[in-house]
């Protein structure tokens, strides 16, 4: 009897103990698409790499209190909207983290700005973010279209890949990306010699496929996402136009999409990310964590980004010693970021993260050794040339 | 219309038989949705998530049995085939007294319902699904490169259509089956078991949509959305056909892949609307659909 009051004083004490030293509490929410086309890429996933940067920070024995909540934008902007204003206002959220779909995000990015609360993009893809809608709230972490552009256009018309078609999806993200990739492929003495825009989203491809095989490109650009993705390049292969010696290049595609498609179908693709499971001790041992909770799936560049992202963003509260929203981003910016993701990196003024890309290609089934075995590193685009120059985003931040 | 110029007729000849490809689906789906309405008037919303479920239940019968595509494209309909006449007998035939609204809410829900327990178990990206050895490659027809699996789906699908035709308009069966749908009291009283022929009508639509969720797995991505994507223009194709008529789901179908095949050469922007312009223009001026006979 006295041991087990002994007991449950020490155990009171132990709780007094800890919420002394937690001095701060900082909520941050996850937005993301749990339903839609990208819930695979981010989603739970990206929920569950919230999680381990708070656990591997230790945020607890820092004294920092974090409180996760998470919910579905549905990639709508309107609906993206009302819930970070509801968060902001009324639930009390610091900071909002991934928001794929460029659309939502755009939006997401403006209320954070009237607020003053803090936004940490991974999973949209619009340059815009940091360019002439950059705001002194916005960082985005993984990637832009810029990015995607110059990596794997670039590298492919110096390979001599110069006659491009583009197969675009007939929105907002696919004609920026078309344009973008069509100024880069000029730009190294290439030339655009077609394009077809095509209803998004759409199901059959083989016509706009016939298109570009007639048009004699060398490459025949995706400027697409998702499923129209999968389904062009299923179809690409089921009408011979790889075997017949054109190539594919999917401008936007994630490791989720070439695990659906299936190496069969995928092999020989090029494209770019900035982060892959397979790249070193650290970024292995992390995705292996991830994937135990994830239904044995590896994480997208998204995820790693969600992890990354929060993890700087709690050092930065950890340095300031507190959540004051100017005072963090301020403290994020001059801080060299480092994590074992992306390895060393900074946040430029206009809020671009900046680190290096990769440039891969995907296995063939017999060189792929086992499950999620499916990228072999062409080239490393290094941090200084993967983004968009500070000067050219049109930032004002920048002036 | 100038583009027109820059075409050769080898495109053109392409681009017909792709539309070709694509109208077989349309015509195996508004087949299976034109049976259900003419002969049990309920507009099954679900036909898209019961293609879906087709494409998936092959799917899992090659990951987790082994099962092949040959075997698959026999089994499949059945299985998913007697899922529909257990959602007919458990549910649907409780409506046949109340108006259409609410066949049609109950398997829009369903639809949903579906397709979200897919969604959680198997995610949005897709699984992938190889074409058969036996029909991977393809012909060069000199205009264009046609793959034999794309040939093997134009030919499967319109003997099943052929088949269904003839069996409902032309047999005995399809003379009973039509009788039950003017008479049902007349045609029971003549001792034919009407609620078991309308439960495996059912059962037999939703396995044409099996059907076709087979054909698709190899060459669409295999994905819990893939049925939303489509139904929306297979209704406008029975609704172009004339609710309810076989022969006009059918020709409507394949007629309007071509449609939509040429769209997509000369104005690819429009290849998406095209068929619902039809739609509008087609029940401005019969609006019992082009071979639907007005109601009386």
């Amino acid at each position: 009897m006295k041991l087990r009051t002994l007991a449950l004083a020490s155990l009171a004490a132990l709780l007094m103990a800890g919420s002394a030293m937690a001095q701060t509490s900082v909520k941050i929410g996850v937005l993301n698409d749990r339903s839609g086309i990208y819930a695979d890429l981010s989603g739970e996933g990206s929920v569950i790499a919230a999680r381990m940067a708070v656990e591997d920070f230790d945020a607890a024995a820092k004294g920092i209190n974090v409180e996760i909540v998470s919910a579905d934008h549905q990639n709508k902007p309107d609906i993206a909207s009302n819930i970070a204003r509801q968060w902001y206002d009324q639930d009390g959220v610091d900071a909002i983290f991934d928001v794929p779909t460029s659309s939502a995000a755009l939006a997401v990015a403006e209320i954070s700005r009237d607020k003053n609360k803090i936004f940490m993009d991974s999973g949209a893809g619009s340059a815009d973010l940091t360019g002439k809608s950059c705001s002194p709230n916005t960082v985005h972490w993984t990637y832009d279209t810029w990015a995607l552009a110059h990596g794997t256009g670039s590298a492919l018309v110096k390979e001599g890949f110069k006659k491009w078609f583009f197969l675009t999806a007939d929105y907002a993200f696919g004609q920026a990306l078309e344009k973008d990739t069509s100024a880069v492929v000029v730009e190294n003495g290439g030339e655009v010699v077609g394009a077809v825009r095509h209803p998004f989203p759409g199901t059959d491809f083989s016509s706009y496929l016939l298109q570009a095989q007639a048009s004699g490109a060398d490459v025949i650009g995706l400027a697409n996402a998702g499923g129209d993705t999968v389904n062009a390049i299923k179809q690409a292969a089921e009408f011979g136009i790889t075997q017949a010696g054109q190539k594919l290049a999917a401008l936007l595609i994630f490791i989720t999409d070439v695990h659906a498609l299936g190496l069969e179908t995928a092999q020989g693709l090029v494209l770019t990310e900035s982060f892959y499971w397979d790249m070193n001790d650290q970024t292995r041992a992390w995705s292996k964590r991830f994937a135990e909770q994830n239904g044995g799936n590896m994480p997208t560049m998204v995820h790693a980004g969600v992890y990354a992202s929060v993890l700087h963003y709690l050092k930065a509260v950890e340095a300031t010693g507190g959540k004051d929203t100017t005072a963090v981003m301020a403290k994020m910016k001059e801080m060299p970021t480092d994590d074992p993701l992306f390895g060393k990196g900074e946040i430029r003024a206009d809020g671009r993260h900046i680190h290096d890309m990769y440039l891969f290609q995907v296995k063939s089934p017999e060189e792929s050794k086992g499950p999620w075995d499916y990228y072999k590193l062409l080239a490393t685009i290094p941090a200084k040339d993967a983004f968009r120059p500070l000067a050219d985003g049109g930032c004002d931040l920048v002036k | 219309m100038f583009e027109l110029l820059g075409i050769s007729p080898q495109v053109l000849f392409g681009q017909l038989l792709l539309g070709l490809i694509n109208g077989s689906f349309y015509a195996l789906l508004s087949l299976g949705l034109a049976v259900i309405f003419g002969l049990l008037n309920i507009i099954n919303f679900s036909h898209g998530a019961q293609y879906m479920m087709g494409a998936f239940v092959a799917w899992m019968l090659l990951t987790y049995t082994g099962i092949n595509y040959w075997w698959a494209l026999a089994l499949v309909p059945i299985i998913v085939g007697a899922f529909g006449v257990g959602i007919e007998r458990l549910m649907i035939s409780k409506l046949y007294h109340l108006d259409h609204l609410y066949g049609l809410l109950l398997t829009f829900g369903l639809a949903l319902i579906i397709q979200g327990v897919f969604r959680n178990e198997y995610g949005v990206s897709g699984l992938p699904y190889s074409i058969p050895a036996e029909l991977s490659g393809g012909q060069n027809l000199g205009f264009m490169f046609l793959p034999n699996y794309r040939a093997w789906v134009i030919f499967a699908s319109a003997i099943v259509c052929f088949c269904t035709w003839f069996a409902i308009e032309r047999t005995r069966l399809g003379a009973y089956l039509r009788a039950a749908t003017e008479n049902p009291t007349l045609v029971g009283a003549f001792g034919i078991n009407v609620p078991r022929m309308i439960t495996l009508t059912y059962g037999f639509g939703v396995a044409l949509a099996a059907f076709a969720g087979v054909l698709a797995a190899p060459i669409y991505s295999v994905n819990p959305n893939m049925g939303a994507d489509l139904i929306i223009v297979v209704f406008a194709v029975v609704v172009i056909g004339g609710m309810g008529s076989i022969l006009g789901a059918i020709l409507t179908g394949f007629g309007l892949g071509i449609v939509e095949g040429l769209t997509r050469v000369f104005y690819p922007e429009a290849s998406a609307v095209v068929i619902f312009v039809i739609m509008a223009i087609v029940l401005l001026f019969k609006p019992a659909g082009l071979f639907g006979r007005a109601a009386s």
